[in-house]
């Protein structure tokens, strides 16, 4: 059976199911803010309905509050930019004090978004947060320096990434909510995304993100210096989509291939509409994150989802399910 | 006094809209544009801006205007346009008929003086450059509310000048129409007004208006670049001591203007509920623009000496990096 031709109507995006999981973590709509790019969710409220989306995943939180970076802490860059905030945060007890209530009031799902800088905060910060019923997922932040080496990223190297995940998930199978999933968040600046992969999935993570940011830097035209007051910055935007399309593809190739376990990919990096969506749902995300596409459109995260309706509705397809990872299955048409 | 008004203003929500282009006409370096955004002009207030798409797909961030005037009777918002770069050259070249994206209304206002039960306190409104916009509309405002207001408006030239009907009566503060009861034109270059700079007339404006003691200590408002607003609370401060309540409307790069970005931040003072005074990294687009004068931290204000603008995070500040430890992580 061939792939329903693509049609110039607009058919009713309503009748296309696009439910999805992330394990135990059910959601009504694939769409989900990127961390960083959302604050707590409260400052989207004007915007959109933030029970309507998939989940909100939150900015990093750390043990302790964070002031982050002096500025400039960004620079727009050819289609995206490039940001250098610093984990800027108010510690895990003023998150959970202040910003879950106001989530969990508005009817969000809620992904919390973890940064540490060592194993040991990690697992804190996954025991914390896993006694807050309004938590529906961890997601690990890992290109978040270790302290211990020389500050690089753990999610440069397998055995860092593997002793953080370690960490979460022991704390959270000792914690009364053995099911709650774990993403780790993937950085694409690795030679071997894979293996960082594979060391997460070892260490106990139950799904992965792909992608953060990917290192980059501006010069200051006037003063012909780094325009960054942190120097480098993590570029992000539509110009590093192909680079999320990619790593999903790779990372689902693996899944295929048995080298991967067959944990559920959420993909993240460029998405600005549902065609951007769609891509990387065809090349195997179940779910994907908007991020900084909601600085140029804050309703973003919401009009993805209904635009990738369209997009699936026009297509002929009933159910998200249909189309995830199609990209790699030549022979497999929409049912 | 100056945490009391500023948590007591209720800060209207943003909007999204498709707004059109009304007109587009040149004033002096800078374009005035009339858009039509109906449910923001029906929101906004003094002190607001409106954040606004290039229109390139390629210039994903929004370029976040101070609102020069907003009509909801006419549907309209008013907002002049500095083509400093890419994007606010795009914005300038906006005609007629086109379509600009904007959010808005964003922002806390400018406080009042009737809102913390001192209606008819004397005030300065101080523009440099283009950051007079936003002075003729709040000084109407003020003056509704009985307060005498005088203006000092300020440029490198007269080109750059804005808010003097020598210039354009419709955006100036004087003038026939213009809400001011007297107005002081400075430029650097000395090409319009007096010679020097905006705080050079300040004092005596401070001080005429202090004399007039029956109606208070007069409110100080200013917009414009960074080191001007420094230099705008440091004379104050000189002139008249404690005795003025001064709100600084700054103008920090912004993102996205929402609040989601934490790009925007800047080093505030404020007063915790256990009544300690602490310093934290703020956005300027929902804690400000605009600022008590005295919260700013200006010891790290521009401090750093090879970046453009920006400000170094406070040693005191909560949750200051530790000298040796690392800061990183985006």
């Amino acid at each position: 059976m061939t792939i329903a031709s693509v049609t110039t109507e607009d058919a009713s995006a309503t009748a296309v199911d696009l439910s999805t999981s992330i394990g135990s973590l059910h959601l009504p709509a694939p769409t989900m803010t990127a961390s960083g790019c959302a604050a707590a969710g409260a400052e989207l409220a004007p915007y959109l309905d933030l029970s309507e989306l998939g989940a909100v995943v939150t900015k990093s939180v750390m043990r302790a509050a964070r002031s982050g970076r002096a500025t400039p802490r960004m620079a727009e860059t050819p289609s995206g930019m490039l940001n250098s905030i610093g984990l800027q945060g108010p510690g895990v007890e003023s998150f959970a004090a202040h910003d879950l209530p106001v989530l969990a009031a508005a009817g969000a799902r809620v992904v919390a978004s973890i940064a540490g800088g060592d194993p040991e905060e990690f697992g804190e910060l996954a025991a914390r947060l896993a006694r807050e019923s309004a938590v529906g997922a961890l997601e690990v932040n890992i290109s978040c320096p270790n302290v211990a080496d020389r500050g690089l990223v753990f999610a440069c190297d397998p055995g860092a990434s593997r002793a953080v995940l370690e960490a979460v998930s022991e704390a959270v199978r000792a914690s009364g909510r053995p099911d709650l999933p774990v993403l780790a968040k993937l950085s694409p600046d690795v030679t071997d995304l894979v293996a960082v992969a594979r060391a997460c999935t070892d260490g106990g993570a139950t799904g992965l993100t792909a992608i953060n940011t990917t290192l980059g830097m501006v010069v200051d035209p006037v003063t012909l210096r780094p325009q960054l007051a942190g120097v480098t910055g993590g570029t992000s935007g539509p110009a590093i989509r192909p680079i999320a399309v990619r790593c999903v593809w790779q990372l689902t190739a693996a899944k295929r291939a048995g080298v991967l376990p067959d944990v559920p990919v959420v993909g993240a990096g460029g998405v600005a509409s549902g065609a951007d969506a769609l891509q990387l749902i065809a090349v195997g995300a179940c779910a994907v994150q908007v991020g900084t596409a909601t600085f140029a459109d804050p309703s973003a995260p919401a009009r993805v989802a209904r635009e990738l309706g369209a997009e699936l509705a026009r297509r002929g397809a009933t159910r998200l399910a249909d189309v995830v990872g199609i990209a790699h299955e030549p022979g497999r048409g929409l049912r | 006094m100056g945490g009391a008004a500023h948590a007591a203003q209720e800060v209207p929500q943003g909007v999204q809209e498709l707004a059109e282009v009304v007109s587009a006409r040149p004033v002096g370096a800078y374009t005035h544009l009339v858009l039509r955004a109906p449910e923001a002009a029906r929101r906004a207030r003094p002190g607001q801006f409106v954040a606004c798409g290039t229109g390139d797909s390629g210039m994903l961030l929004r370029r976040s205007l101070s609102l020069h005037a907003a009509d909801p009777e006419a549907g309209t918002l008013e907002v002049v346009v500095a083509a400093a770069g890419p994007g606010t050259r795009l914005l300038a070249a906006k005609r007629p008929g086109d379509v600009v994206s904007t959010t808005a209304p964003l922002g806390r206002p400018f406080p009042l003086p009737a809102e913390v039960g001192r209606p008819g306190a004397p005030a300065v409104v101080i523009g440099g450059g283009y950051g007079a916009a936003p002075l003729p509309w709040l000084a109407r405002e003020l003056v509704a509310t009985g307060s005498r207001v005088v203006g000092i408006v300020g440029a490198a030239g007269a080109d750059r000048l804005l808010g003097t009907s020598a210039v354009d009566e419709a955006t100036a503060l004087d003038g026939p129409d213009g809400p001011a009861d007297a107005l002081v034109v400075t430029t650097d270059d000395g090409s319009l007004g007096a010679p020097g700079r905006v705080t050079d007339a300040l004092p005596e404006v401070l001080l005429e208006l202090s004399e007039l003691s029956d109606l208070g200590d007069p409110w100080v408002y200013a917009c414009g670049p960074m080191p001007m607003l420094r230099s705008v609370q440091t004379t104050t401060r000189e002139v008249l001591g404690q005795r003025a309540q001064t709100w600084l409307a700054v103008e920090e790069s912004m993102a996205c203007g929402v609040g989601v970005c934490m790009t925007c931040v800047l080093p505030v003072v404020a007063v915790d509920d256990d009544g300690a005074r602490r310093t934290r990294m703020l956005r300027a687009c929902t804690a400000g623009p605009v600022f008590d004068g005295d919260a700013l931290r200006w010891d790290a204000i521009g401090a750093a000496e090879h970046l453009r603008g920006g400000a170094l995070v406070p040693d005191d500040a909560v949750g200051a990096p530790v000298a040796t430890g690392s800061t990183g992580g985006h």
